[in-house]
């Protein structure tokens, strides 16, 4: 007989074979992480109950039986290879397998050259991802599958990361958006990522097989791929227990089961993980620290017997919902705190329901709402005033330590700290790229391992050997809690190290500090993830200091809002505007789901309907508000350098023919010089159109690395749409150099930004036969350009140019170059006068010139107009200082401008800085620490924008709102 | 005690008094070479140390002091400087650090000024920190790359590629355990004896150590069997740095295979070449035509020095040699441009053309998750390396502080699945 284990990441599986090669026993469970015993148990039953003394062959496979099958000396197959063992035996006539597990995610070509495929260090799109959505949308696997049945609209959704869908997901959820479409729009996502991420290139095609649990179980992930592919894929028989079938076909040593049983339960025993030192000494510790805590009390008071003014504050969070009332002596009077299961306008008319049948003679004097949901629950309830989160937390924390100087929350999902200088909020730590650092981590792997979060919270205060999981993507420790399980660490261990690594990636990861020092030494926490004590000793100890947690961790939002609203209606008669009983009674919400369709941005509007009221989420602008078409470029140099760019149109009937530019990466900036340079030698100058969704994914397939920044990422659907419009000749010229604006000491281009023409050339079989011009091209010496250029030119066109016509064409282009660049600058200096006359605040959004891309700036700089004030880019200023000394190796064009911007901005008043970065942009690493420096020398507030494929506005909004707030101060 | 003195930019110099006083540490990359690094700089009248720390508490250090968005290597390496100075075992005012800067357009070349940065957030800037280099960046009055340093430093590029060849392809067969190894110890030591005494270096000493060495290798008494041929490529450090590639090749060795790792001859090559390059592609003016002369001067001599390998290698045909230069080069016409500069290179897709050529088709490509130019020369060429070669089976592995060991093996496991299949059907 023969036997087949297959130890995944969340599930073992097993299949035995009788000598017919017939399945005579097959199991599937999940093991929640307790692999030895599992195994145990499991080939217990089979010796006994199928075996029966007979000969048995077993083989292992799976990536958490590798290890198991090392130290043991059982013979492993490698779970992709047992896949395919399998499949040639079952379904030989398959040309290509799709493979979902808990963790991993795998695309085999069997037909064509035998290539095999799986998710790196990313777990992205696999079963656990889908799992984490389902607990996001608190709803059942099963549910999921039959809601995404009815869907009627597909969001885009990144599912690369866990994190990143969640930032996407929760703020639908919040703007009402329905659970169907969004269960169809996961699957849809997984679908793509799997598709994008693993085939890179290779198409998809013939008879596809699909494999493991989450496309065994639900129909809609199948669908999903079905339509990605254009195809029907089937999902057979047994096709949760592929991997085991192949480990069983391979077996061929025969094993002593009764000794392998032995070697199995010792392995268990070992205990080789590394873990750090225990939360508490002893229960005595412990005691200690739960008294001293206990003390920070915010003060209480009786609702029922309460006379005087009563405010409202409500913090709408991205997975919870939580309300104060508060009375004029500063006592809370009533709170809750509620998860707001995807949809907090019913919770919150609940309990102000509530509060009238207690209190029917209620009157609120003022309102107010923070959050994310703050938009949504102001227009509903109509309350006085909706306020950023940072300026709550702080007005709350106030309260608790006046000199406080730096307060931390961390949240479900979302973190925020400040520091406090002078009495103001300054230098905001948001996660708006990861969630590393926050509980529902924590909570997510509780429920993997059975648990609720306070329990398995709990667990951890005295484990003996908390696991060291280090810091850093908590997508990432997964397969880390896996190791060190495999390892012998018990859930109490694991508990611990959890919590350690959720205070880890606070510190080092968003906050990124080196001593607790830098943070400052009194310190106030808050958030639910908070509450929990080992988060919060780890704190501690992680800081070497005693901080403040108030009782009310995780209600400060909402108790700073309540105060908020006190101070603020202080000097102002009469009431809140809050809706009265009767207006509560008959409230009724209604969403709808649209597409604004006013500009590029196309913003999937959420228009919210409430009796006599309606508000509209989704938006970065006012104009689907207002309906009003403000004249952008007055205020917004973006919107004027995209309208310029725009400009450069095609000089038809060139006698040369047709060329085409993509309009991806530098060419957001050279686009004037090649447009003329080209057009001036009689070529037709095709640019390819503004970036969208649409263009990525129709690019997507052909893209080698996903972890390359999404600009890069962009320039495969550009050439694309050159190609699909019948261009055959287009132009790229790979750059290692750039203009030297002799403002470093070098002048290069970013490795990505210089070569990506040739990963294009090499991964873009539409490429092929076409004339692709992506030469080493150097405009930085414009005395030798036209020679080397002419050289290239004639290399790939058969009538031949000369050089005198080359070296004509070269002077319009850096002329045209030149006039391009003062042009711009010019309208800066219009928009920075503007704004002075205006009183407004300037922004200086600055980045590289393809931040352009709306596409890739998701209309920030729209945003950022909507707050009122003007949007100037880093170019412009830079050119108004000298060369600047600078701690770093300063030898990129594009990053010296930065650092010039920087220190120009440092000494004006009214302009300040925001750095855009595109998420996998190596080089701002470098940049990002020294902009930062830069500006804090000189006294001034620096603000980094994170961006990628899908940006979370709402994060976005906190940081600029803040810094808007922080600069009233 | 040397007095701290700066340069005019507020940089901290390593002072002739401090050569006297001063311990100078230095980063292992590659054992064999650095060895006899080591051996030279201490000969040159420096007190050298090479530093070995690793684990967890090295990569703590670098999460701590380095933006956690930086490339792996640099973490680590300035991981490894401040885990060592906080260690106790140095006297903070005498001690120096050295590390090797490109000077490209990767990002890699902003070490120095990442450590600097870590440096002085430890609180320690009165540590000088010395960039070695052959492009002039950051001098120092107590660190001259003399010719006498770098021709023994480039003798040592020959002996160890040569050593290290050899020994990967003796110690996977050899009969009794640790033979392999204790020869190469033995010639290590033998090497800088010779250094020690001015020998070694010219044209004469070189060919004839090297016979020796092959002579010596050959002997070793091995036994033939068929192990799958794996060979690494990557970015410079993860693919040679043991601590950032958690041990890739012990790892593939346990799991029966022979491991060839492409030296560092034809990266100096492909440093030396970059000027003239530029010249051709670009153009330039006088100062770029003298540089890149030297340049040409300098890679005509370094080429003499390999194609002494090839000779060295040509009547033992057992062992194949490393290949040279101008091979690597003509490989990758028409796959990737010579323009491509960055990091290393078109020089990395050229490596897996050449280890696939010579029956290493079996490829781990190693780089540190997010590596700007990988993205390029490394995964972007995959697609392309394999239509000229169609049996390359090639695996990209991403390093970075979170990727665990298990992830990384079991991908390369799956590759060596492959691997075996395919040299079954053969």
């Amino acid at each position: 007989m023969k036997i087949g284990l297959d130890v995944g990441s969340t599930t073992i599986k097993s299949v035995v074979l009788d000598d017919n090669q017939k399945i005579v026993f097959k199991s599937y469970e999940r093991h929640y992480s307790q692999i030895t015993e599992k195994m145990t148990e499991l080939l217990t039953k089979i010796r006994d109950e199928v075996i029966g003394g007979k000969d048995a062959q077993l083989t292992i496979s799976g990536s958490a039986g590798m290890g198991i099958s090392d130290t043991c000396s059982l013979p492993f197959v490698q779970e992709v290879y047992a896949t395919r063992i399998a499949t040639g035996r079952l379904l030989p006539q398959t040309d290509c397998i799709i493979e979902l597990g808990g963790e991993d995610a795998k695309i085999l070509f069997l037909t064509g050259g035998m290539e095999v495929r799986m998710n790196g260090s990313c777990a992205g799109g696999t079963g656990a991802f889908i799992d984490q959505m389902a607990t996001l949308l608190d709803i059942s696997l099963d549910e999921m599958d039959r809601l995404s049945e009815s869907y009627e609209k597909i969001y885009t959704i990144a599912s690369r990361c866990g994190v990143f869908a969640k930032s996407d997901i929760q703020p639908l959820l919040n703007q009402g958006a329905r659970k169907s479409d969004l269960a169809a729009s996961i699957f849809a996502a997984v679908a793509n990522q799997t598709i994008a991420g693993l085939a890179q290139g290779r198409p998809i095609a013939g008879n596809i097989v699909y494999l493991g649990g989450p496309l065994t179980f639900l129909k809609g992930l199948r669908r999903a791929f079905d339509t990605a592919l254009k195809t029907t894929g089937t999902c057979p028989e047994n096709s949760l227990y592929f991997v085991a079938l192949g480990a069983a076909y391979s077996s061929e040593i025969q094993i002593d089961l009764d000794t392998a049983l032995k070697n199995i339960s010792k392995y268990g025993k070992t205990g080789h993980f590394r873990s750090i030192e225990p939360l508490f000494k002893d229960k005595e510790e412990y005691a200690a620290f739960v008294e001293r805590h206990s003390q920070c009390k915010a003060p209480r008071g009786d609702l029922k017997t309460y006379r005087g003014p009563v405010y409202l504050g409500i913090d709408s969070g991205s997975t919870t919902i939580k309300a104060v009332v508060l009375g004029s002596d500063g006592k809370i009077l009533d709170s809750i705190y509620k998860s707001n299961a995807g949809n907090p306008v019913p919770i919150i008319r609940d309990y102000l329901l509530q509060l009238y049948q207690e209190r029917p003679d209620l009157v609120f004097t003022a309102a107010a709402v923070t959050g994310y949901g703050e938009e949504l629950i102001k227009n509903a309830f109509n309350l006085d005033y909706g306020i950023v989160e940072t300026i709550a937390h702080f007005t709350a924390a106030k309260r608790f330590m006046p000199n406080v100087d730096f307060v931390i929350d961390i949240g479900g999902q979302d973190m925020k700290c400040f520091k406090i200088r002078n009495g103001a909020i300054d230098n905001i730590f948001l996660n708006e790229a990861c969630s590393s650092g926050c509980g529902s981590f924590l909570q997510t792997f509780a429920n993997t391992l059975g648990y609720q979060i306070e329990d398995f919270a709990k667990l951890g205060l005295f484990a003996k050997h908390p696991v060291d999981l280090g810091s850093r993507c908590t997508v990432f420790m997964n397969s880390q809690v896996k190791q060190a399980q495999k390892d012998g660490a018990t859930v109490e261990d694991i508990s611990a190290g959890l919590s350690v690594s959720v205070v880890k990636n606070a510190l080092y990861k968003v906050i990124r500090v080196s001593s607790a020092a830098d943070l400052g030494r009194h310190i106030v926490v808050q958030g639910g993830t908070f509450l929990n004590d080992a988060v919060l000793r780890v704190f501690e100890k992680e800081m070497n200091v005693h901080v403040i947690r108030p009782d009310i961790s995780g209600l400060m939002g909402a108790y700073g809002a309540a105060v908020y609203s006190m101070q603020k209606s202080m000097h102002r008669e009469g009431n809140s505007s809050i809706i009265s009983l009767s207006e509560l009674e008959n409230f009724k919400h209604e969403v709808k789901v649209t597409n604004c369709g006013l500009c590029n941005n196309n913003c999937r509007l959420t228009i919210n309907i409430f009796p006599g009221r309606r508000f509209i989420g989704g938006n970065r602008c006012e104009r689907p508000v207002t309906k009003r078409s403000g004249k952008d470029t007055d205020i917004d140099l973006y919107a004027y350098k995209l309208q310029k760019l725009q400009s450069y149109m095609p000089v038809p009937a060139g006698k040369r023919g047709k060329i085409g530019i993509p309009m991806c990466l530098n060419m957001y900036e050279l686009l004037p010089f090649w447009h003329t340079f080209f057009s001036m030698l009689g070529f037709e100058v095709i640019t390819s159109p503004l970036s969208n969704r649409k263009l990525y994914i129709d690019g997507q397939s052909t893209i080698p690395s996903d972890t390359v920044c999404y600009p890069a990422k962009l320039s495969h659907g550009h050439i694309m749409r050159l190609l699909e419009e019948g261009i055959d000749t287009i132009f790229y010229p790979c750059m290692s150099y750039n203009i030297d604006e002799r403002r470093s000491d070098n002048h290069y281009n970013c490795p990505v930004v210089a070569y990506y023409p040739e990963v294009l050339a090499a991964n873009m079989p539409q490429l092929q036969n076409k004339n692709f011009i992506h030469d080493y091209v150097g405009i930085h010496i414009p005395k030798e350009f036209p020679k080397k250029m002419l050289k290239i030119l004639n290399h790939h066109f058969k009538e031949p140019f000369d050089l005198k016509e080359v070296k004509i064409a070269a002077h319009a282009a850096y002329q045209a170059y030149d006039d391009y660049m003062k042009d711009i600058r010019k309208k800066g200096s219009e928009i920075i006068d503007k704004a002075r006359m205006e009183h407004k605040q300037i922004i200086v959004l600055a980045g590289r010139p393809y931040h352009l891309d709306p596409e890739v700036n998701h209309g920030i700089n729209k945003l950022i107009t909507s707050l009122g004030a003007a949007v100037i880019s880093e170019d412009i200023i830079a050119a108004r200082t000298k060369k600047q000394p600078v701690d770093v190796l300063n030898q990129w064009t594009y990053h010296a401008r930065l650092y010039s911007a920087a220190e120009y901005v440092a000494t004006q008043t009214d302009m300040n800085l925001v750095q855009l970065v595109s998420f996998g942009c190596g080089l701002d690493a470098v940049t990002t620490d020294e902009v930062r420096s830069i500006l804090e020398k000189h006294g001034k507030i620096y603000t980094q924008i994170k961006i990628d494929e899908i940006t979370n506005l709402g994060a976005v909004k906190i940081r600029l709102r803040s810094l808007f707030a922080a600069l009233e101060q | 005690m040397a007095e701290l003195v700066y340069d005019k930019n507020g940089r901290l110099l390593f002072t002739k008094e401090m050569k006297k006083e001063y311990t100078i540490l230095i980063p292992m990359m590659l054992p064999v070479h650095f060895k006899l690094f080591e051996g030279v700089l201490r000969n040159a009248g420096y007190k050298i140390e090479l530093l070995t720390n690793s684990g967890q508490a090295v990569v703590q250090e670098g999460l701590k002091y380095v933006h956690n968005d930086a490339c792996y290597p640099a973490l680590l390496v300035i991981g490894q400087f401040l885990d060592a100075l906080h260690s106790g075992k140095y006297d903070l005012d005498h001690t120096a650090l050295m590390m090797t800067q490109t000077g490209g357009g990767c990002r890699a070349s902003n070490y120095i000024p990442l450590l600097r940065k870590a440096m002085h957030k430890a609180g320690m800037d009165q540590i000088p920190i010395i960039s070695m280099n052959l492009v002039g960046l950051e001098s120092n009055p107590g660190f001259k790359m003399n010719l006498g340093i770098i021709r023994r430093m480039m003798a040592g590029v020959v002996y160890g590629d040569t050593l290290m060849c050899l020994n990967n392809q003796t110690k996977p067969y050899e009969i009794k355990r640790g033979e392999s190894t204790a020869l190469l110890d033995h010639w290590i030591q033998n090497l800088n004896n010779q250094f020690a005494h001015g020998h070694g270096m010219n044209m004469g000493d070189l060919k004839k150590n090297l016979q020796q060495i092959m002579q010596d290798f050959a002997a070793v008494p091995i036994k033939k069997v068929s192990k799958v041929h794996v060979g690494i490529v990557g970015e410079i450090f993860v693919k040679y740095a043991a601590f950032a590639n958690n041990n890739l090749e012990d790892f593939l060795a346990e799991q029966d295979c022979e491991v060839n790792l492409p030296g560092l001859m034809n990266f100096i090559l492909f440093m030396l070449e970059h000027r003239p390059d530029d010249l051709k592609l670009y153009g330039g003016g006088p100062a770029a035509s003298i540089a890149s002369s030297v340049s040409k001067f300098l890679f005509r001599y370094v080429s003499k020095m390999q194609h002494a390998i090839t000779e060295a290698f040509q009547p033992y045909p057992q062992f194949l040699a490393p290949t040279e230069f101008s091979h690597v080069h003509e490989l990758v016409n028409g796959v990737i441009g010579y323009g491509a500069k960055m990091g290393e290179g078109w020089l990395l897709t050229g490596e897996m053309l050449e280890l696939a050529e010579s029956g290493f088709e079996n490829i781990v490509c190693a780089q540190p998750f997010g590596c700007l130019p990988n993205h390029i020369v490394g995964k972007g060429m995959i697609r392309k390396v394999k239509q000229v070669n169609p049996k390359a089976n090639i695996v990209p592995i991403d390093y970075d502080p979170s990727a665990t060991k298990v992830n990384q093996e079991n991908r390369i496991k799956l590759m060596l699945a492959v691997a075996r299949e395919n040299m079954n059907q053969s």
